[in-house]
């Protein structure tokens, strides 16, 4: 007969343990692994939500390898990646680096820099839509006429409308990673900047020898939070081209609009899988790096 | 607005002790120049607040400052009916969503961080490797989920993928091991049994890190799109983020009308953020650090 007051403290711990572990542990099984899972069964299914699912082996995979819209795709998520961070890893480090010598009203400047963060992506998306308008319409062409430049077609442009789309989302995430980076630039300890005063050195040779090496894991992190960020965008492209989503002529779909698309527009359940598995590989790989490189630190 | 604006810092500058010698000089640009990129980085938001204030002859042109603000905009959208529902279903989303998460990570991380037992490190790891599973790859499967289950278009479909987070669970295991032990056991011996014990002990001791975790949560579920937009079908049910996108997308909606459905979507949290700016910023350098 088992009694709870029988048992040996190690015992009840174990128990309650297991108590408050069983809802979490049946949540992460059903609404995380499961799908998981599944979203891996449905990339080697032919299924249209309707009809019959018919196992098709590595069909959708072949698909897109033969798909030039992919291909498309895949090189406009990967310029999201190669623009975005580097742009914003240098905005955001210029910014933090000054911030941090300011000797008065740096928090009231950093506020400004980080309220952005505080924003939904969606509204912004918006108001930056309508930055971009024509004349009569858009801030941005109204203050150029205002000046007498020319009309700059942001959004309907194949080649504009990408980084147009991209500058809100870098904006968004500046503040994020000033604050990381005024953190790190904090943890590096006074005596270092001392002794290299006293030695004379010059504030680029600082920069480089010392400030840059000691902030490598903080890089590293903000690197990687933001190429997983671009990679995975959508709120912005779909909320700036809803007219016609990833235009003009798909110059700007990402990988989780062509997602979306294939699953919700044209149910095509098997292929949209099997992109979000794409996903998920360059994202595993993305992060593999980044335990690699951190690793090497120690 | 400038005003206001500059008082406090000419209060910081009368407590500095630094020298004021020529460096002085380097320090004034310098923190003109911040100034004046934080200026742009609020631009956006103040062109989205003050173009929501306008009348509509006046939308287009590009002052800042509204010659005639009014508040008819928001009367206009408000008695629409509409965004009046997005937003009470945005914070009755986000709100049991943070209420739920902030328990269950909490809990997870505390079993995690100070019982003994078989399997702690396997389920430990198990849901920290969640963090690598990408929503996008998950929202196929949750559909397919919630339509065999009836949860499309309800408020339990919108929230189930949100209850419990990896992300908190990981944060609030670090922070209770900075709660002794010896606490755990003095109220052991008291007689409270374990659930009272993290309850009323352990949790008290960790507050600032609910709260972090808290405004995390509660952000990212405000803003939320890719499945509350997959979720819903009918109008009524819509979130904000969701909402407004539908709406933007209609023929012939007033852009000043836009701006103010972006503004009532973004103001609550911007007066959170300003309430409890210096906490907010610590709890990004806590989570960020140790995340």
């Amino acid at each position: 007969m088992f009694r709870y007051r029988d048992l040996t403290i190690r015992q009840k711990q174990i128990v309650w343990a297991w108590i408050f572990l069983a809802v979490p542990v049946l949540f992460y099984t059903v609404i995380r692994f499961y799908p998981t899972g599944n979203a891996v069964l449905i990339s080697f299914q032919d299924w249209n939500l309707l009809g019959s699912r018919t196992w098709t082996g590595l069909d959708n995979y072949v698909k897109l390898v033969n798909d030039p819209v992919f291909w498309k795709v895949f090189a406009n998520t990967f310029l999201y990646l190669i623009i975005g961070t580097p742009v914003s890893l240098l905005i955001s480090f210029v910014v933090a680096y000054h911030l941090d010598k300011l000797r008065f009203g740096h928090s009231f400047i950093r506020m400004l820099y980080f309220l952005p963060f505080m924003t939904s992506a969606v509204a912004m998306a918006w108001v930056w839509r309508w930055f971009y308008q024509g004349v009569p319409i858009g801030l941005f062409n109204n203050m150029l006429a205002s000046v007498g430049i020319e009309q700059i077609a942001f959004l309907n442009s194949t080649t504009n409308a990408l980084p147009a789309v991209l500058a809100p989302a870098v904006w968004a995430g500046l503040g994020f990673q000033i604050i990381i980076f005024m953190a790190g630039l904090r943890s590096i300890p006074q005596s270092y900047y001392e002794a290299a005063r006293i030695d004379g050195v010059s504030w680029w040779t600082v920069l480089w020898e010392i400030t840059l090496p000691l902030l490598r894991p903080t890089i590293v992190f903000i690197v990687v939070f933001s190429s997983i960020g671009f990679l995975r965008i959508f709120d912005h492209v779909f909320n700036m081209t809803t007219n016609n989503p990833g235009g003009p002529l798909n110059s700007t779909k990402p990988l989780v609009l062509m997602i979306y698309d294939t699953a919700f527009n044209s149910f095509d359940m098997g292929y949209a899988a099997a992109q979000t598995v794409v996903l998920f590989t360059i994202l595993l790989i993305v992060s593999l790096i980044q335990l690699w490189l951190l690793r090497a630190d120690r | 607005m400038t005003a206001t604006d500059i008082r406090p810092t000419t209060a910081a500058t009368l407590d500095t002790k630094a020298p004021r010698k020529p460096r002085n000089m380097g320090q004034i640009i310098r923190w003109l120049l911040l100034f004046g990129g934080g200026i742009l980085m609020v631009m956006p938001i103040a062109y989205m607040i003050s173009t929501s204030l306008k009348w509509p002859w006046e939308v287009y042109n590009v002052n800042l400052i509204p010659e005639e603000p009014t508040l008819e905009n928001y009367i206009y959208v408000l008695e629409d009916g509409r965004f009046y529902w997005w937003f009470v279903n945005s914070m009755i989303v986000a709100t049991l969503t943070t209420i739920s998460a902030l328990f269950f990570d909490s809990l997870v991380g505390y079993t995690l961080c100070k019982f003994k037992f078989p399997g702690r490190t396997l389920v430990f790891i198990a849901i920290l490797s969640t963090l690598m599973i990408p929503t996008e790859m998950l929202v196929i499967p949750w559909y397919l989920m919630s339509q065999s289950f009836g949860w499309l278009d309800t408020y339990w479909g919108i929230m189930f993928p949100g209850l419990m987070t990896a992300f908190g669970v990981f944060l609030m295991k670090q922070f209770f091991e900075s709660v002794p032990d010896d606490f755990i056991e003095a109220a052991r011996i008291d007689g409270l049994n374990e659930f009272q014990i993290w309850w009323s002990v352990a949790m008290p001791l960790v507050r600032p890190a609910l709260a972090a975790l808290a405004i995390f949560v509660f952000l990212g579920n405000w803003t939320a799109f890719l499945w509350p937009l997959i979720v819903t079908n009918s109008t009524d049910m819509y979130t904000l983020p969701v909402g407004l996108a539908g709406f933007g997308d209609e023929a012939d909606v007033a852009w000043e009308l836009i701006m103010t459905g972006a503004a009532i979507s973004t103001i609550p949290t911007l007066v959170v953020f300003l309430i409890f700016q210096r906490f907010i910023i610590r709890g990004v350098v806590m989570a960020g650090l140790k995340g």
